[in-house]
């Protein structure tokens, strides 16, 4: 313990290898006290209703757990199913000897300023685990939620998913309406165990002026799957990300899926590492990122270790308006017979499928939101239909932010 | 009706189409010969209003309006719709939601799906991967659902097997009332005269011919019409002597 703070102070100041750097003195971590709530249901509608846009719904018998973190404050932490925990990290690492066993394992405290600070001014996060042979019947749901103006939310989350049991998770990051600065800083370590099924759906729902950087890490034994996606397409300043899989069981599967879309001024950095380390692992990285103006980079990164791994990267890029999106998809084959490809292209919308969907009697706006739709539509298993409706209206937005 | 008078037409710096003349009355179905590049498409697109094909002198009009300077949408919803050779795809748009765009609203996608024994591809992007003869059923199906009174076909039997040649020769028939069903107490001459829809077809093989009886056919050489005349004469003739007989035409 003693020594992981001491390299985490020791990394206070280290700039991160991504991204653009973040002045951490900008945010305050001070906390306002936030109470406890007894049903989700309490909550004022407006936030609901912002928490919503994000994948958190407020409504009974549509989730088979609830965790809420307003600012530094935990503030409901429930499951409805049996074999499925959902406590507060702060509380897990109190009580239960085991969490140490996955608290700072699979990344670094000194990895970059960010890690050093979720290490050394903890506000709170969650551990959420299935217990073997669980199965959830609806996803489990965290919110992350930033009410104060210029806060600094520093949130730690461990995920397990024990042998045989699946678990679906939608998390979603949120701002009050009236924020628009803050800071988000969250560590995630996943454990998916043997033959266990994890998703986790992530989806930011930010304001213009939130910085952003998650630190996460997962890893992946025999015959699981670990399916990750993650949403942003609301404005927000800074995001930078590079979450990383180890896939160290035969059969292992990590599937990353993501849709960004960058508005003026934001920059979007966002990447997927898979390491391919155990016999028969496969990995799939695919990106849809759209910019009316923002800069975004789409990385992915597969690392295949062994004889038979297979793996494929897809990045597809579409500037609308102004700003730019570059695509740097990686390989490193390390063995012979490594299957691995990636496939990448930015560009604009295509002339020659608007002017066909025009001959079908579209306008042309009407046929360039259709593309963009389309260009979206990667089928994202467990995204409830407001979000997809979320989605349709920030593509709607896009398209009049073009005109 | 379609007007087409004295139409000139560049593509980049290329003259493709010169002085054009062509009317295509309500009821009537024209069919278009020509050999390769000799601008059939080029003339299709530009009725339909593409913009790369630039109108440089003469007039289009449909319906009575001067439609020279429209753009393609507005075509569209005048009544022009097209089967093209070519399309292109597009990623993440189901075929089920391209023929819901071309219907503008209601129709029973699945009923008509089945009748061009096209069932299995309503949830496949849009022409992503389709075979020759499954973009011709696709493009049919479209056109179906989009219902318009002027319909251009390019080359819709080419790639066609030939179990699917009947069904794509009949369905052309029907959107062009053309069937040659007999429906008691009418005669030949009533169905003719209720006609309405107008088509222009580009054949390149002429087996449209064993499925649609056409009033006018129309060789297309080097950028020029000529050779007015009985399309399966014409075809008959092309069979024969190839275009080499146009050329003098075209003079
Ligand atoms: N995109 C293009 N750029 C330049 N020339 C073209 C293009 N498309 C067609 N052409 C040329 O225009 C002429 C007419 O082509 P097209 O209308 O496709 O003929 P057809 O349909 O009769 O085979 C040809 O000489 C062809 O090479
Ligand atoms: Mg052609």
């Amino acid at each position: 313990m003693r020594d992981l703070d001491t390299k985490a102070r020791e990394a206070k100041e280290k700039k991160a290898v991504l991204g653009p750097d973040i002045d951490l003195d900008a945010y305050s971590t001070d906390t306002p006290p936030h109470e406890a709530i007894q049903d989700i249901e309490q909550l004022p509608e407006e936030e609901r209703k912002r928490m919503l846009m994000a994948g958190i719904d407020s409504r009974k018998g549509v989730r088979s757990g609830t965790y809420l973190q307003k600012d530094g404050a935990s503030v409901y932490s429930t499951s409805f199913q049996e074999g499925l925990e959902i406590i507060p990290i702060k509380t897990a690492l109190e009580k239960l000897d085991w969490v140490q066993d996955y608290y700072w394992k699979l990344l670094s405290v000194d990895t970059d300023k960010y890690t050093a600070r979720a290490r050394l001014d903890l506000h709170n996060g969650y551990v959420i685990r299935a217990l073997p042979g669980t199965k959830v019947a609806f996803p489990a749901q965290a919110c992350m939620y930033i009410e104060k103006e210029g806060f600094s939310q520093n949130v730690h989350n461990i995920i397990i998913a024990e042998e045989d049991s699946e678990l679906h998770i939608i998390t979603g990051c949120a701002t009050a309406a009236h924020v628009s600065s803050g800071l988000h800083v969250g560590i995630s370590e996943f454990y998916v165990k043997k033959n266990a099924k994890l998703s986790f759906t992530m989806i930011h729902h930010w304001s213009e002026d939130v910085a952003v950087r998650p630190r996460s890490a997962g890893v992946v034994e025999e015959g699981g799957l670990f399916l990750n996606n993650y949403i942003s397409m609301k404005p927000v300043k800074s995001l930078q990300m590079y979450p990383t899989t180890y896939l160290m069981g035969t059969g292992a599967v990590a599937r990353f899926y993501s849709l960004l879309v960058g508005s003026p001024a934001g920059e979007l950095d966002v990447g997927g590492r898979v390491y391919l380390s155990a016999p028969e692992t496969r990995a799939e990285v695919i990106s849809r990122a759209i910019t009316n103006g923002g800069n975004i980079v789409a990385r992915g990164d597969l690392i295949g270790e062994l004889p038979g791994v297979r793996g494929h990267l897809e990045c597809r890029g579409l500037i609308l308006k102004g700003g730019s999106i570059h695509a740097v998809p990686e390989l490193t084959g390390k063995a012979d017979g490594v299957d691995m490809s990636h496939e990448a292209a930015v560009g604009k919308i295509a002339q020659d499928e608007i002017l066909y969907l025009m001959s079908r009697g579209l306008t042309e706006d009407e046929a360039t939101a259709t593309i963009v739709r389309g260009f979206l539509s990667v089928d994202i298993p467990g995204l409830p239909a407001p979000l997809k409706e979320e989605i349709d209206r920030a593509v709607d937005l896009s398209q009049q932010d073009m005109m | 009706m379609l007007l087409i008078e004295d139409l000139q037409v560049m593509l980049g710096d290329k003259e493709i189409l010169r002085h054009i003349d062509l009317e295509i009355k309500p009821g009537e179905t024209h069919i278009l010969f020509g050999p390769n590049g000799s601008g059939k498409t080029s003339l299709l697109m530009t009725i339909m209003g593409y913009p790369q094909y630039r109108v440089t002198a003469g007039k289009i009009s449909f319906k009575g309006e001067d439609i020279t300077h429209m753009t393609i949408n507005e075509r569209a919803r005048l009544g022009i719709g097209m089967s093209y050779q070519r399309p292109p795809s597009i990623k993440g748009l189901k075929t089920k939601q391209m023929v819901e765009i071309c219907s503008g609203n209601g129709v029973d996608v699945s009923a008509l799906a089945d009748r061009l024994n096209f069932s299995d591809f309503l949830e496949r992007d849009i022409n992503v991967g389709f075979s020759g003869g499954e973009i011709k059923r696709s493009e049919l199906m479209q056109l179906t659902a989009q219902n318009p009174d002027l319909l251009l076909f390019d080359e819709p039997e080419s790639g066609v097997d030939l179990e699917n040649i009947v069904l794509i020769g009949n369905t052309i028939g029907e959107l062009l009332q053309r069937e040659h069903k007999h429906i008691p107490g009418k005669s030949v001459k009533e169905m003719k005269e209720e006609r309405t829809k107008m088509g222009l077809i580009i054949t390149h093989t002429g087996f449209i011919l064993d499925y649609v009886t056409a009033d006018m056919g129309q060789v297309l050489y080097n950028g020029i019409l000529a050779c007015k005349s009985n399309p399966t004469e014409i075809f008959k003739q092309i069979k024969e002597v190839g275009y080499e007989e146009c050329v003098r035409c075209a003079i």
